[in-house]
């Protein structure tokens, strides 16, 4: 598995839902029909908040999240963005 | 269903979702009990409409309730779904509202025509439902000329470009050796395998002690399944067969509940698809408060979000993960619910098969009153008594023509 770029900016696939349950978040994708999951809503602040955020790291910080918990968070969004859920967001042209 | 990702063994997804969700992952929806064929094993006994089935605005309103859920799909079935005269209409209505649609059909509706609109919905999977790889072995159980309504549709759906739908199969004594048969078969139309547990659900409760697979061909199953890992699609309906040692991909647990339900053609919910008896019904969705109020508060479901103790399987090391097995097998062959499942690998369900005394009916019946075979009939010709006027058709006594002399 390859190490997801914190410094870069992400944003969840246009055809994944997520759906909020007691112990983090389901995700299901509709293109690839497969269902992955959050382990804690911490996580999912970050994945919720990957849209708007300038990088990966800066979605984990407003998540106050620590080194460790950052470290974890990348590896769960490293297995995300293997199966399609998170894409890299292109970055718009500057002018 | 499929998962991307494991959890460590610490907090294994299934520990999680044995205390159930906010919603299903896998609801299935049984649109009409009405059906164009008649199976031997139908789990829902169905043949004939029900004239209380939902109306096309209350199954929309279902809809829109899944949507505000969040529920990601539904399985829609029957009964045979495509022939309701609004089901490309509800179908429409469900996509465009954020609510992804499996279906299961034996293919009667599926023309070019019909598979073009459907290979143009990235919302839609269709699953056709074939029992046996050959016509033979398949039209025993489904029913004269139904391999040939299934292949059409097959060919129909992999002509007009639809990529990756399933082909459904439940497992038999009679089709088990035909695994490699289903997967060639599968793999010439472009489609995916699922082969799913046949269960004494419905009419399969007449046909289970025939068909349910013999022990050294659940072996066979198994290890079958295991060299064909995530290729072939399971409905997780065999997690009993765990019990042999390896786990097989997917859920491993009894989602009835927790994961999944069934909405019945009425509207009435169940804990499972295999399961319609009033014992496993939590309501309905036309009373207060729809499905979402019968999903999170209704005490059966309550009930099922328990922990589970394992009862008689407690003590066996294969608990862990086989849980017991399933709880509709269980409770159609008479098995107590708290005990192993009929078809335990570990042979705990076969002395308890033997002393079973009277099985459960489910609660409802829309088989056809006529099957639809062949029924030898006398002709006879009536004669007139001699002494009598025959009767014509201006002869309005209702007696008319009556011999009372005997």
């Amino acid at each position: 598995m390859t190490a997801l770029d914190l410094d870069r900016a992400w944003d969840l696939h246009p055809q994944v839902s997520v759906r909020p349950e007691p112990f983090g978040a389901l995700l299901y994708h509709f293109g690839t029909r497969k269902l992955s999951f959050l382990k804690d809503r911490g996580l999912l602040t970050v994945v919720q908040s990957l849209a708007t955020a300038p990088s990966a790291r800066a979605a984990c910080r407003a998540a106050g999240a620590d080194e460790r918990q950052v470290a974890r968070y990348q590896r769960a969004l490293a297995v995300l963005a293997e199966s399609s859920m998170l894409v890299e967001r292109t970055r718009t042209p500057c002018n | 269903m499929q998962l991307t990702q494991r959890a460590p063994a610490s907090e294994r997804l299934v520990d999680l979702f044995e205390r159930g969700l906010a919603a299903p992952i896998c609801l299935t929806w049984e649109l009409t009990y009405a059906c164009n064929l008649s199976c031997t094993h139908c789990l829902s006994s169905s043949g004939r409409r029900d004239p209380r089935e939902l109306t096309t605005d209350q199954a929309k309103a279902v809809i829109d309730e899944l949507e505000a859920m969040q529920v990601f799909y539904v399985n829609i079935g029957g009964g045979e779904p495509t022939v309701r005269p609004d089901f490309w209409e509800l179908l429409d209505y469900a996509t465009a509202h954020h609510v992804g649609v499996k279906f299961s059909t034996n293919g009667v509706r599926l023309t070019p025509e019909a598979a073009r609109r459907l290979a143009r919905n990235d919302y839609v999977d269709v699953q056709i439902s074939l029992d046996g790889a050959t016509a033979e072995v398949n039209d025993a159980v489904r029913g004269a000329g139904s391999y040939d309504t299934a292949l059409r549709a097959m060919s129909n759906l992999a002509d007009a470009g639809m990529k990756n739908f399933k082909l459904s199969v439940v497992c038999t004594r009679h089709n088990i050796p035909q695994l490699d048969e289903f997967k060639a078969l599968a793999d010439r139309y472009g489609a995916q395998l699922r082969l799913t547990r046949l269960r004494p659900s419905g009419r399969g409760a007449d046909v289970w002690d025939e068909l349910h697979p013999l022990p050294e061909q659940q072996r066979q199953l198994y290890d079958w399944l295991v060299a064909h890992g995530e290729q072939v699609l399971t409905g997780d309906s065999f997690f009993h067969l765990s019990a042999y040692g390896k786990s097989l991909p997917g859920l491993n647990l009894c989602g009835a509940g927790r994961v999944v339900c069934l909405i019945d053609p009425v509207g009435d919910v169940y804990a499972c698809p295999f399961a319609i008896h009033d014992d496993f019904l939590a309501g309905n969705v036309r009373e207060p408060g729809g499905f979402a109020q019968v999903w999170r508060h209704s005490p059966l479901f309550e009930k099922l979000r328990e922990p589970q103790t394992g009862g008689a399987c407690a003590s066996c090391s294969f608990y862990d993960t086989c849980k017991g097995g399933c709880m509709a097998a269980k409770f159609f062959t008479g098995l107590p619910l708290d005990g192993p499942d009929p078809e335990c690998v570990q042979g705990y369900g076969e002395q308890l098969l033997a002393d079973r005394g009277a099985v459960p009916k489910p609660s409802g019946d829309h088989s056809h009153r006529r099957r639809p075979r062949p029924v030898d009939v006398t002709l006879t010709r009536h004669r007139p008594a001699p002494d009598r006027p025959p009767v014509t058709a201006c002869a309005e006594d209702p007696l008319a023509g009556t011999d009372f002399r005997a």
